[in-house]
């Protein structure tokens, strides 16, 4: 019996050696990582600012977005919303969105009704409740506040896509995994900005980096009356809309 | 010594298998969680730096102005300044890889004039629209307004 118990207890540590060994990828990929030096993710904290104002409902945004991303057709990581209300009954807005905006709104003239367009995307939440419902891990909060999805790990459970209060994410048809706005992070970590930024021709959206004190979102979050979107949900947007209407959910 | 743990096996032997057990927890372990897991959260840190490397479309308006200095001038003297040129031209990253691999589009006046400055009641009042029906019907755009710095030539 003495002899059966060291024999387990010398082949599991034998085992033990031979799984730290199998492991040994993990220091050179580190090293890798801070020998590239350029981006450290703890110096940024990423988020938008969308002026209502600017805002001309071209669908720029919605097509660069689908380009750079290969968003699937029908599917939207951003899209644009036509508001139409009628005096003051903020609560029966008349929403439209044909084709997420893609290709531009049906012009109107109506004159009686107050109408505006309303970009929307990821809030990228610092308290984002689609992180917080994923059972597995594949969703999470980056160091630099960009909700991203690790593709690898998703389930496809969709816990996250009714959890999210601003409908931000859905099941990609091929790969059958959630995808959603990545504030174009292969971007943004090179010092681009996001498509739907590089194409809005009015730079009604703006991509902003909180941490960064030269940023221009500081004198913008100073120097205007700005909201998030469903404030009372508490978590925590980090795109800010400027003359953002009561009306809009 | 032998007295004392002689009646001791029932609890070592348990203790060994609860030990054995927890190794071989520890192993599986050690082979099945990723290496970055844990680097920064509840996640694979490693995902960052896959997401990064998705590939770039648009090269950006410094990129296109770094070689089109003409253009950039022009533009940035008019009304179109904050009109990035793959907002009109689209996505050109692999023209600026590689200029003569692929062309950026030219893009078909008019259509694309109408899609910003087409007359609707819900783009704000400060930006300058037109009824294409009523105004000069018939005409390119570009017959009057040079797109790039389009004030009347």
């Amino acid at each position: 019996m003495d002899a059966t118990r060291r024999q387990i207890l010398k082949g599991a540590g034998l085992l033990l050696i031979l799984g730290a060994r199998a492991n040994p990828d993990a220091a050179p990929e580190a090293a890798g990582a801070a020998a590239e030096g350029a981006y450290n993710p703890h110096e940024h904290l990423w988020g938008m600012t969308i002026d209502i104002e600017k805002c001309i409902g071209c669908g720029n945004c919605v097509r660069a977005c689908a380009q750079e991303n290969d968003v699937p057709e029908e599917y939207f990581r951003t899209w644009i919303e036509r508001y139409e209300i009628e005096g003051g009954d903020l609560e029966h807005p008349k929403v439209s969105s044909p084709d997420g905006g893609k290709h531009g709104f049906p012009p109107s003239s109506e004159t009686t009704t107050k109408q505006f367009f309303v970009p929307k995307l990821c809030n990228h939440c610092q308290e984002s409740p689609c992180v917080q419902v994923c059972p597995v891990g594949a969703t999470f909060d980056s160091p630099d506040g960009v909700v991203l999805v690790d593709e690898s790990y998703c389930l496809g459970c969709r816990y996250c896509v009714q959890a999210c209060p601003y409908g931000c994410r859905y099941i990609h048809p091929k790969k059958m995994t959630v995808d959603k706005c990545t504030l174009c992070y292969h971007r943004i970590t090179k010092g681009l900005t996001t498509a739907c930024c590089e194409a809005c021709p009015t730079q009604a959206r703006v991509l902003a980096d909180l941490k960064n004190p030269a940023d221009p979102v500081h004198v913008f979050l100073r120097e205007n009356k700005v909201q998030v979107l469903k404030p009372h949900m508490a978590t925590r947007s980090k795109v800010y809309y400027r003359a953002l209407d009561g009306a809009v959910r | 010594m032998q007295g004392r743990w002689k009646d001791s096996i029932h609890l070592i032997r348990p203790a060994a298998v609860f030990l054995a057990g927890l190794l071989l927890f520890l192993v599986v372990r050690a082979y099945i969680v990723p290496p970055t897991f844990g680097q920064y959260g509840h996640y694979r840190g490693a995902v960052l730096d896959e997401v990064r490397a998705r590939p770039v479309k648009y090269a950006g308006q410094e990129t296109c102005a770094g070689c089109h200095v003409e253009e950039t001038e022009v533009k940035g003297k008019g009304k179109h300044a904050t009109v990035a040129c793959e907002a009109c031209h689209g996505p050109a990253a692999r023209h600026a890889d590689d200029p003569g691999s692929m062309r950026p589009m030219k893009p078909e006046g008019t259509a694309l004039c109408a899609g910003c400055h087409e007359m609707d009641t819900a783009k704000p009042k400060w930006f300058r629209q037109v009824n294409t029906k009523e105004h000069m019907p018939g005409m390119k755009c570009t017959e009057c307004h040079a797109a790039h710095s389009p004030a009347l030539h």
